[in-house]
């Protein structure tokens, strides 16, 4: 019997040891929590105001998204829909593609998928990545997208970094001073902004959580009818195992 | 009950067809843990008919609808999600107990007269199986679903002379376009799964015709007792039946903990390119089959020398497809005395060995984008594949084997 599981497991093994893998850019990693309602709602609310104007998210529905984040339907319609479109349509916008096209260089994507697509982290990276760069069109340019056609959309909130920010590398404290380096990714600010760089991140955060959840909004519950199926499937081995075990008596 | 059973049976033989197939289906009594992997095999085809007929109620076959209706059906269809993961997560769980089903054929010599009809429905059965998986994966219609579709069809173009028109006449189209998802889509849903349960019950009704063979590679039907049923033998049902239950719960707990927990499997059942719609203009960076494909496309980029003037890429076409075809011809390979390789002598084990290892290394090479180093490596695995194949007819033949006991074994 030990040796049947074992052979089982022994088969699927390879499976997970080749689920590795990586990307060349640099990033500063974090785990989404999507059971964080706070989170989730002060994300969707930097969504629609900062990101929603260009970007849609038309796989998703403002009615789905306001039950599952515990915003009430008719808080969410007033503030957090701009388009007037029904509680229940799905959440795209008014941007004309084409004319995006003309405006950016490429149309601002849908980013219902975005987090599953590139990775939550890669996403968290982005949106902290941005700095003064005069040569290109709109000022600014990203560490972790060289060269987007995307504008820093929440200069107002970060500043403008004036040096390429140094996304991927973790603060560390200096030995004999104390003092804490890179605990902000950008070193010297062109503008200020709204915020400090530790607020800027928390919102960058709740952005990514939410971007994350909209990704795969039944993860929280997948998750949560995993564990009953497993706890199901366990007892079920139990009695299967005994039943073998009964018929089995008497083969030799 | 009994009346109606009666009523049916003298019309129908379903009292016979029990007892040959299930309850006097004599299987040797020391099956091991490689035998579940038959009727997990079957479970998981279920699994797919089932989830499959339920996604096509939802999913809508055209350029225009296919990724948004998988969408849809992810988060507005009542347990979209966890059809559409059964399904996806199936897929890969389909060839991973394909795989070990192969293997514990090659290690006992499942495939040696008389069970050459039941090795040969079964590698029909794979064969069909990899055009189901491929078609099936265009349906998403995602960056990978399309670049993944397109390479591989463009390989008929290394054809010489027909190549170019034969991946036309695939394709429907000058590239992979919504004409190919639609025929791609009916030969899924429809012409293949037709012809998979075909060979399925063909490659059932063969073994239940030669009777099982064991991790021994005994003939049990020699040892017969007065009532003619065979001393090694115990009948299917029950015995191997709630004995498959047991099977049945471990990798529904391993199926189910990637289904809920694991989905993309860290993008090997699902590639992250494929959570993108497909765009004709944009190829992504990194064009990779799915993990069950890989070997062979390892074999396919291992090639790298034009020959009699004929392309690289044609030679690799005709490797991938070698690498397949040569297994077919397998039970006329394999010239040793005895089938399991509990008696089989040294050679034919490192022999195997060697194999095993090689395929899993090409795996892994043809996920990964390729080097000078992995080509090279890759070149040196696909000739041991080989080897492994064109020498068994000497190694077989010449290595001393181990006396076969007259009973099964534990």
């Amino acid at each position: 019997m030990r040796k049947l599981i074992f052979g089982l497991f022994i088969a699927i093994l390879p499976a997970f040891a080749l689920a590795a893998g990586g990307e060349g850019v640099p990033m500063d990693h974090i785990k989404t929590d999507h059971t964080n309602k706070e989170s989730l709602q002060r994300g969707v609310a930097l969504f629609t105001n900062y990101c929603q104007g260009c970007h849609s998210t038309e796989y998703a529905r403002y009615k789905r998204v306001a039950e599952d984040l515990e915003i009430p339907l008719d808080l969410y319609t007033d503030n957090l829909i701009f388009t007037g479109a029904k509680i229940g349509e799905l959440m795209k916008n008014s941007m004309n593609k084409d004319m995006a096209a003309g405006w950016f260089g490429a149309p601002p994507p849908d980013l219902t998928l975005e987090a599953r697509l590139r990775g939550e982290s890669w996403v968290y990276s982005y949106l902290r990545g941005f700095y003064k760069d005069e040569s290109r069109p709109l000022g600014v340019n990203n560490v972790v997208f060289p060269n987007v056609g995307m504008p820093h959309v929440l200069v107002g909130l970060q500043g403008l970094c004036a040096v390429e920010p140094h996304i991927g590398v973790a603060p560390s404290v200096e030995p004999l001073s104390g003092n804490v380096n890179n605990a902000d990714a950008c070193p010297e600010y062109a503008l200020e902004g709204s915020m400090s760089a530790a607020e800027f991140d928390q919102a960058m955060y709740d952005l990514t959580n939410f971007l994350s959840y909209m990704a795969d909004p039944v993860k929280i519950e997948r998750e949560r009818l995993g564990i009953f199926v497993l706890i199901f499937v366990a007892i079920f081995f139990v009695f299967a195992y005994l039943l073998n075990r009964e018929y089995w008596k008497d083969v030799h | 009950m009994q009346k109606i059973i009666q009523w049916v049976d003298e019309r129908l033989p379903i009292v016979d067809a029990w007892n040959n197939h299930l309850a006097k289906y004599y299987a040797p009594k020391n099956f091991n843990v490689w035998y579940f992997f038959g009727s997990l095999a079957m479970l998981v085809l279920v699994n797919q008919l089932v989830t499959g007929i339920w996604l096509t109620m939802s999913y809508n076959p055209s350029a225009e609808g296919a990724f948004s209706s998988v969408e849809y059906i992810m988060r507005d269809v009542e347990w979209g999600w966890l059809l559409r993961y059964l399904h996806s997560t199936g897929a890969s769980a389909f060839f991973i107990v394909v795989y070990l089903h192969m293997f514990r054929g090659l290690m006992y010599g499942s495939y040696q007269k008389p069970r050459e009809l039941i090795w040969i429905f079964g590698m029909l059965i794979y064969l069909v199986l990899m055009a189901e998986a491929f078609m099936g994966y265009l349906l998403p219609w995602g960056q990978m679903s399309y670049w993944g579709a397109q390479v591989i069809v463009n390989l008929f173009g290394a054809i010489p002379v027909i190549g170019d028109d034969l991946s036309l006449w695939i394709r429907g189209d000058y590239l992979i376009s919504g004409i190919t998802l639609n025929r791609f889509f009916a030969l899924h849903v429809v012409a293949l799964p037709i012809v998979l349960l075909g060979l399925v019950v063909l490659h059932i009704l063969a073994l239940h015709e030669v009777g099982s063979n064991n991790p021994d590679g005994i003939d049990i039907k020699k040892n017969k007792d007065e009532n003619g049923v065979p001393k090694d033998g115990i009948p299917f049902h029950p015995y191997y039946s709630v004995h498959d239950l047991v099977g049945v719960a471990v990798f529904f707990f391993i199926f189910f903990v990637v289904v809920f927990f694991f989905p993309e499997m860290g993008g090997l059942f699902l590639e992250k390119p494929n959570f993108e719609p497909a765009n004709a203009l944009k190829t992504p960076a990194h064009i990779a089959p799915v993990w069950y494909f890989t070997p062979f496309y390892a074999m396919l980029r291992a090639v790298t020398v034009d020959l009699f003037g004929l392309p690289a890429k044609f030679w690799g076409v005709v490797v991938m497809g070698g690498a397949i075809a040569i297994l077919f011809v397998l039970p006329w390979l394999d010239r040793s005395p005895v089938r399991s390789i509990r008696y089989k002598g040294w050679l034919s084990r490192i022999a195997l060995i060697i194999f095993a290892i090689s395929f899993v290394i090409l795996g892994y090479l043809g996920l990964v984008p390729a080097t000078a180093g992995r080509t090279a490596l890759a070149q040196v695995l696909t000739v041991l594949y080989f080897l492994y194949f064109i020498l068994m007819p000497f190694y077989t033949r010449m290595e001393k084997t181990k006396p076969v006991p007259e009973r099964v074994t534990g």
